[in-house]
């Protein structure tokens, strides 16, 4: 056991961070710009140099690295300080799903721009009706000549608002079981008929959004697999939702809280020297260590050219959790002050408060905890799968509990 | 980055894993609990013949001068297994103590019979309810007679020396002695515990020889470096046993049946396997590190000792209790298996500190860390 780089991993390590550090954006770049723009100069610049996507085939705007190197490239890019979310699900989801499915040409025109950062993707996926239960999706696509036409909706779609293009999963035939009755395409955002409306968070924000479909019609050129094929397709989608490594971390973690027990008091002395706070604190610590020796165990597996275990499957679980509790205790330590989000008066600058009311999405969002369990138990331990009473029942005949 | 067991170390794993599986089976561990003996004999001669006791000893004393990876492969097996033999006790305490504290004569005394499993050693710290400090011992040493009473001390009734911890007017207040068991002023008898597959006892010294280990006043910093070394070794006792509980909890569940179909169907069946599932896996990984930090004697073994006793306490109580939960009324019957786990679950976790005392170790190794 070490935690040494090899020679060859330690050699792409000093290159990307001799690039990075040549070529970070300075303040002056990024003074005036919005967080949309400064993400998009950067990842142009990365682009142009070879940098972006470094997994990719360099022939789709890659780089054609291994695992263990994306992952040192991820390091060594969080080290600077530099990484923005918004291309997340377009290359982290949309383009693995392009590659498996779509056409050499398609591939050819859609992921160079998804690459550089001048097309941002979101995904279409969960609908009112279609949450855990993903598959009970009601949006409709109907055939008509070399065209499909969309009515429905869609929730929950992060990016909706700034997104040029989209990969979503539709219903194309209710008469069979729901499973059967999917197709999967991509479509551009400015499509006419799509109409986005932000949804507002219980923390203030918006983050994601309603999208509704009023005829809007796609090429059935821009179908990825066949016509009822959809299901499969959508989960290469899916697999790749939870393939980033390690989990937990956070505003919020051990570090900032052991900072604030430290700072505040209970009863004359620093909270840090009450028994029941350390205690606390240490199951958290241990939980936070556990994550992340979680995924060196998983970089290993990378280091090696092996894919890691579903024990990576864990950290979403066991970090959103884990943030929510951290969060209230910390709130707790405040006292009365906990409460306040006033920026004049908050603590560490509502630190706590956001993540306290972030946190109940975490939980919810690529998977719920119940899911997550669900998938832990059935692919991990091999346990039986629930029963479903609509299995084999055509989509149509299904009961859902709407009139 | 090589956060994994080497080949041969996956070896020993698997020649380990075969070797209980054939002569630690349930019963066997059923015969000590239910029996008069108060360890496995013939198990413990056969695990001294593979060299186990002698894994971590330097050849010059007679081992075998492997690293501590292959002592945590070792204990993880032994803890899946519930082993009923006095492994912990001899090894990752009393040997510890020798190669920690030990002057070449007692290293050269007592490590080459416990590298060959001809002696067993245990560490006496325990004097009754609550955590001991340098204050609250009461066991001192006068005139080279050690006098005071320790309880309980594991394998102590089996044991043919104690690493005994006394208070002392020195230095950081305690200090260690070792104490052949078998010789004057020293009286023993065997203590029922919560998990009769490990035998216990009350020993009283009433001006006992001593020998003492290390410095005078130096024996209280000596138990804490012990301890962080130990706390390891324990934690893959603990991972071992809670993967055994979740393996066990797993195969009922997949065939007992209740409303037509196994019960491993339903979701609260399923979200409990799979919580336990978490648990022992955050708790492996922790203990990885652990095994890192001992193996290589690193300056963060403090805080890796205290994460893996933490995780391992909470893992293998959760599993063993889930466990039993998951058998229904089945796994409350003696008849039952289930019962193992949750015996050695306790004893694992109150031995060398409880949960409590090991997350205030943790926060302090933390603050310590920090203050450097």
């Amino acid at each position: 056991m070490d935690f040494s780089d090899t020679p060859t991993e330690a050699a792409f390590r000093a290159e990307a961070r001799a690039w990075l550090e040549a070529n970070q954006p300075t303040e002056d770049e990024f003074a005036g710009l919005g967080e949309l723009q400064q993400a998009k100069l950067w990842q142009k610049r990365k682009f142009d140099a070879g940098w972006a996507c470094i997994r990719w085939p360099k022939e789709y705007g890659g780089r054609g690295a291994s695992a263990i190197e994306q992952v040192i490239w991820n390091q060594e890019e969080a080290r600077m300080g530099t990484t923005f979310g918004v291309f997340g699900i377009g290359q982290g989801m949309a383009a693995p799903t392009m590659m498996a499915w779509a056409t050499e040409e398609q591939k050819r025109e859609h992921l160079p721009p998804l690459a550089s950062g001048e097309h941002i993707w979101c995904q279409l996926f969960s609908e009112p009706a279609g949450g855990s239960d993903l598959a009970a999706l009601r949006t409709t696509a109907v055939k008509d000549g070399d065209e499909w036409v969309i009515n429905g909706q869609k929730i929950w779609t992060t990016g909706a608002q700034f997104s040029d293009y989209a990969i979503l999963v539709l219903r194309t035939d209710p008469n069979v079981p729901k499973h059967k009755g999917l197709t999967y395409f991509f479509l551009d955002m400015k499509s006419p008929g799509i109409e986005v409306k932000p949804i507002k968070q219980i923390s203030g924000d918006s983050g994601f959004n309603e999208v509704y479909f009023t005829d809007v019609r796609v090429s059935d050129a821009q179908r990825l697999g066949a016509v009822g094929q959809g299901w499969q397709v959508a989960l290469t989608t899916l697999m790749n939702e939870r393939a980033a490594i390690g989990g937990g971390g956070g505003g919020a973690g051990f570090r900032q809280l052991f900072d604030l027990a430290s700072r505040v008091q209970i009863d004359d002395r620093p909270a840090i020297e009450d028994r029941s706070v350390r205690a606390r604190l240490a199951n958290w610590y241990v939980q936070e260590a556990g994550l992340r020796y979680t995924g060196y165990r998983s970089l290993t597996a990378l280091s090696r050219g092996e894919l890691p275990g579903p024990e990576n499957s864990i950290g979403k679980y066991v970090g959103a959790s884990k943030g929510q509790d951290m969060a209230s205790f910390a709130m707790d330590l405040l006292a009365m002050s906990g409460a306040i989000t006033d920026p004049e008066f908050a603590d560490a600058a509502g630190l706590f408060q956001d993540a306290y009311m972030g946190a109940p999405g975490g939980r919810i969002a690529g998977g719920t905890d119940e899911i997550m369990l669900n998938i832990l138990a059935e692919r991990v331990l091999g346990l039986p799968q629930d029963v479903r009473v609509d299995k084999g029942i055509p989509f149509n005949e299904v009961p859902t509990g709407a009139s | 980055m090589n956060f994994e067991f080497s080949d041969e170390q996956n070896l020993l794993r698997e020649q380990a894993a075969g070797f209980l599986g054939d002569n630690c089976p349930p019963s066997a561990v059923r015969a000590i609990l239910e029996g008069d003996a108060p360890f496995d004999a013939d198990l413990w001669k056969q695990i001294a013949e593979l060299g186990w006791t002698a894994t971590t000893i330097p050849e010059a004393h007679g081992g075998l001068g492997l690293s501590y990876l292959e002592l945590c492969v070792i204990a993880e097996e032994l803890g899946r297994a519930i082993a009923p033999v006095p492994f912990s006790s001899s090894v990752y305490l009393a040997t510890e103590a020798l190669l920690l504290a030990g002057s070449e004569a007692q290293k050269e005394a007592w490590l080459p019979k416990l590298a060959e499993g001809k002696a067993i050693g245990t560490f006496a710290l325990s004097e009754g309810p609550g955590h001991p400090s340098p204050r609250s011992l009461a066991t001192r040493s006068a005139g080279g007679g050690l006098t005071g009473s320790k309880l309980p001390v594991a394998d102590g009734d089996v044991a043919d020396f104690a690493v005994v911890v006394a208070g002392s007017d020195a230095g950081d207040g305690a200090s260690l002695h070792l104490v052949a068991l078998d010789g004057d002023g020293v009286a023993r008898r065997t203590v029922e515990t919560l998990d009769p597959s490990r035998s216990h006892a009350k020993i009283d010294f009433d001006g006992a020889d001593a020998e003492p280990l290390g410095a005078d006043g130096e024996g209280w910093g000596l138990t804490q470096r012990l301890l962080d070394r130990a706390a390891v070794l324990f934690a893959w006792e603990q991972v071992g046993g809670s993967n055994a509980a979740l393996e066990q909890a797993k195969a009922y569940a997949m065939e007992r049946y209740t409303f037509g179909r196994p019960i491993a169907g339903h979701q609260a069946i399923k979200h409990k396997l799979a919580n336990i599932y978490v648990k022992n896996t955050l708790a492996r990984s922790n203990c990885y590190y652990g095994a890192w930090a001992l193996s290589t004697d690193a300056p963060e073994l403090p805080v890796a000792a205290a994460t893996a006793r933490v995780g391992g306490i909470q893992a293998y109580y959760f599993a063993s209790k889930e466990n039993i939960q998951t058998h229904g009324g089945m796994g409350f019957t003696w008849e039952f298996d289930c019962q193992f786990h949750y015996r050695r679950a306790k004893l694992l976790s109150v031995n060398i500190g409880s949960e409590g005392v090991w997350q205030d170790r943790l926060i302090a190794a933390i603050e310590h860390s920090r203050a450097a």
